[in-house]
């Protein structure tokens, strides 16, 4: 069962297996709407693994760049929709942040569109399927023009 | 360090598409893992006590448990360390239901899914300290926002309770949509017989403070210690002093069209909204009053017995703190001239249910006669449309709003009673009476009193020599139906309070996308929200009927009087440190932080840092990612345990 052969710099889907993308979920709105997807069993790809943050205003840039330094081939970040944030606004420093950095990933060598943030409420399972369905089939056109 | 594994089969819901056993294998190679095994069930009393004995003979000193979301059965595994002497925040529970098994079918996949999801709990546990919750007293009083039947309910039940409760209510008067109804099925009682002695309770109750046209401003804090801004708008008319005669209304020059009639029938400039208005005052509209409009009359001031008519009257915001907060701010009805088909709000003789109710009511624009508000003629033939801004995906309505096909056959029913020779038809789509004598209710419409009940939807209405034509199609006889109408009643559906969203931003609650404030859980926590100490009552919450949104509200209440119930709560522990050795007292922190919850302090070589008071800090992590020395974390989530778990997923 280890993954240590799929590892995705060596082997980009050649052999079917969902492209691995890390996605950092909100606590208190886009997680709960992942789950809700799952309640309601909205069938999604099976690469996307969910790490728990208290706010988006905790991400720290170092998250999404030490993921896809270390082999990530997506990473993803979901909060509240602005005005709409359970802290207040830390969802628009996360914003701020987040748009830094996604200017810098070309510079450390990745493409842009390996790093998306989005906001999904908790009430929108729905629209959490059509994101991560949608993201993994980029990351999946993107590791296709790598070959 | 001693780490056990519990992964939960959950019946079948896990066990189908992730392979259990493998899990519980490949756990056991991980670091630090002395113990493994599977459970069925494992929030069960006989798996929580092995989890228990598990931990005492093995020797554990971390959890993982791979189940269901850690937002379902985290506090039951965390209670279930405590018991077993382990500090309860040495767990991590590893989502393998809602965001693994239930979503894929592939059983290879989602078991190397759930093997990473295991592996990332394993990693993160390890970095967890045992963490003590701080305590906080609690402000023994509740707030209740919305004075409609949801609202009078729960701060009857809290203030019963012997907790002491403010009613805010954005209107002059208490009673919300339910006052303004004629009778409420299934019984037929009149609405305000069963109403008004509940808001007279309510302005009587030593407990009470009711605060009427007032609303939210901003609420701060959180559970146990919230500090909430209520404006108080100006009305022109000190209440205190207002005995609520009505020589003002009777007397003043302006014209108006009825608010609580929406808008059919007159009003004036200052009103008292409805004879048994609670408080009985009046209230003026600048909008309409001719002293505001061009500087002169002021008729109402020279007339009012009480001196109570006060111009120079201004907003006034004050400062109250509560421990809990309900919403119960009811709904709004959709706006039926939306339906360009339906004349688009352009026939006066097409209305909606609510405006319908006021007509057959006695305190209404026609003093409860049932007349056409075009001619005053007495109606022969009326038409009901239901499913009028409900189950139209095409208004963006695609849900049901529970209790249209309810108030049309009562609207059908009264209808009948005072005009016997008039013809009725009910265009539905699907008749929904599933409550209690609902079903028996709808036939007695259909079987006694003769209501032509035609199934399908109507596609047009316009008028034709004084008739409303309605044509629609029988689907039934699978042929087209038209009717000539002297009334149409429009069964329009319920949307959510105006204003909900800008409420829900101001108590940290979310909403979804209809504006409906979302429950904690749809099933098991029905009147809490993710927002500890914030609660939901009535039709704020979905579309509910008066039955429903009263059993709520006095579950709310039961739900209040127990988180009020204690003189201290503990608060979360997960919140954020300054190393004030390493801390270089830039402040940054200071300025992003939402609950003012970090101060500056000095340290004894006078050196001044940053100091985070935990009661306070409510865990968000802002300044965390702020802090440009990397010196403040945040428990349960510092950037060790959060890297280990990327690290989990990647490298694994």
């Amino acid at each position: 069962m280890s993954r240590g052969n799929l590892e995705p710099e060596k082997e980009p889907v050649k052999n079917g297996t969902p492209p691995k993308i890390i996605a950092f979920l909100c606590n208190w709105c886009s997680y709960v709407g992942a789950d809700m997807a799952g309640t309601t069993r909205l069938k999604q790809p099976e690469g996307v693994e969910v790490i728990l943050v208290p706010c988006t205003g905790r991400m720290d840039p170092l998250f999404p760049m030490k993921s896809l330094v270390e082999g990530a081939e997506g990473v993803l970040v979901s909060g509240c929709h602005p005005g709409e944030c359970h802290h207040q606004d830390g969802n628009l420093y996360a914003r701020r942040r987040l748009e830094v950095l996604k200017g810098f990933l070309p510079f450390m060598g990745f493409e842009e569109e390996r790093f998306s943030y989005t906001w999904i409420s908790a009430s929108e399972g729905k629209k959490w399927q059509q994101v991560v369905t949608k993201f993994t089939e980029r990351i999946k056109s993107l590791n296709g023009k790598k070959d | 360090m001693r780490i056990g594994l519990f992964v939960c089969h959950c019946g079948n819901n896990i066990a189908s598409t992730v392979d259990v056993k493998k899990i519980v294998q490949a756990g056991l190679k991980l670091p630090y893992v002395v113990f493994a095994t599977d459970v069925d069930y494992v929030c069960s009393a006989p798996s929580q006590k092995n989890i228990e004995e598990a931990i005492q003979e093995k020797n554990l000193n971390r959890v993982v448990i791979a189940a269901c979301s850690p937002h379902v059965h985290e506090e039951t595994f965390r209670r279930v360390l405590k018991r077993a002497g382990l500090n309860p925040y040495l767990l991590q529970v590893a989502n393998i239901r809602e965001q693994c098994s239930w979503i894929h079918d592939n059983v290879i996949f989602a078991t190397i899914k759930a093997l990473d999801l295991v592996r990332m709990a394993v990693a993160k546990v390890s970095h967890h300290e045992p963490l003590i919750a701080p305590k906080v007293g609690v402000d023994k009083r509740a707030l209740v926002i919305g004075g409609g039947i949801a609202g009078i309910q729960a701060a009857l039940d809290i203030a019963e309770g012997n907790i002491p409760v403010t009613l805010v209510e954005r209107e002059p008067t208490i009673g919300g949509a339910m006052a303004k109804l004629d009778k409420a099925f299934p019984t037929l009682d009149c609405a305000a017989c069963i109403l008004t002695p509940k808001m007279a309770e309510v302005n009587q109750h030593e407990n009470i403070e009711l605060m009427v046209y007032s609303e939210i401003e901003d609420v701060k804090g959180y559970v146990g210690n919230f500090e909430v801004k209520i404006r108080k708008k100006a009305s022109y008319v000190d209440y205190e002093k207002c005995v609520g005669c009505g020589i003002c209304e009777q007397k003043c020059p302006s014209k108006a069209s009825s608010k609580f009639n929406l808008g059919r029938g007159d009003g004036k400039a200052i009103y008292i909204s409805f004879p048994q208005a609670v408080p009985k005052v009046a209230t003026i509209s600048p909008k309409h009053c001719i002293y505001f409009q061009r500087q002169k009359c002021r008729v109402c001031e020279k007339l009012c017995p009480a001196d109570a008519v006060d111009f120079k009257m201004q907003d006034e915001i004050v400062t109250e703190r509560f421990g809990a907060i309900v919403t119960a701010t009811g709904y709004s009805l959709f706006d039926y001239s939306q339906y360009g088909e339906y004349g688009g709000g352009r026939y006066p003789d097409v209305m909606s249910g609510l405006q319908y109710e006021r007509f057959l009511s006695p305190t209404g624009p026609s003093k409860g006669e049932i007349k056409r508000p075009s001619d005053g003629k007495k109606p022969e033939t009326i038409v009901f449309v239901a499913c009028v801004g409900s189950r139209d995906e095409a208004k963006g309505r695609p849900y049901c709003s529970a209790v249209c096909c309810m108030y049309t056959a009562k609207q059908a029913i009264l209808t009948k009673e005072r005009l016997p020779e008039s013809q009725i038809y009910v265009f539905y789509i699907d008749i929904r009476a599933t409550g209690k004598l609902y079903e028996e209710f709808v036939r007695r419409a259909q079987e006694e009193y003769g209501v032509q009940y035609v199934r399908g939807r109507v596609s047009k209405i316009y008028t034709d020599n004084g008739k409303l034509k309605v044509r629609g199609a029988d689907t039934l006889l699978g042929e087209p139906v038209e009717v000539d109408a002297d009334l149409v009643v429009l069964a329009t559906g319920f949307g959510a309070s105006k204003g909900a969203s800008t409420l829900a931003k101001k108590l940290a609650i979310s909403h979804d996308s209809y504006g409906f404030f979302t429950e904690s859980h749809p099933k098991l926590k029905p009147v809490e929200t993710n927002t500890r100490g914030v609660f939901l009552a009535g039709a704020c919450q979905s579309p509910k009927d008066i039955p429903a949104t009263v059993a709520q509200a006095s579950g709310v209440a039961s739900k209040v009087l127990g988180a009020l119930s204690k003189d201290q709560i503990e608060t979360s522990p997960l919140v954020a440190a300054v190393d004030a050795r390493r801390c270089i007292g830039c402040f940054q922190c200071l300025g992003v932080c939402p609950y003012k919850a970090i101060e500056e302090t000095a340290l004894n070589d006078g050196a001044k840092v940053a100091e985070i008071i935990p009661t306070l800090c409510q865990g968000c992590g802002l300044c965390v990612a702020t802090c440009n020395p990397g010196v403040i974390s945040l428990n349960g989530f510092t950037d060790n345990q959060l890297i280990s778990e990327v690290e989990a997923i990647v490298k694994g």
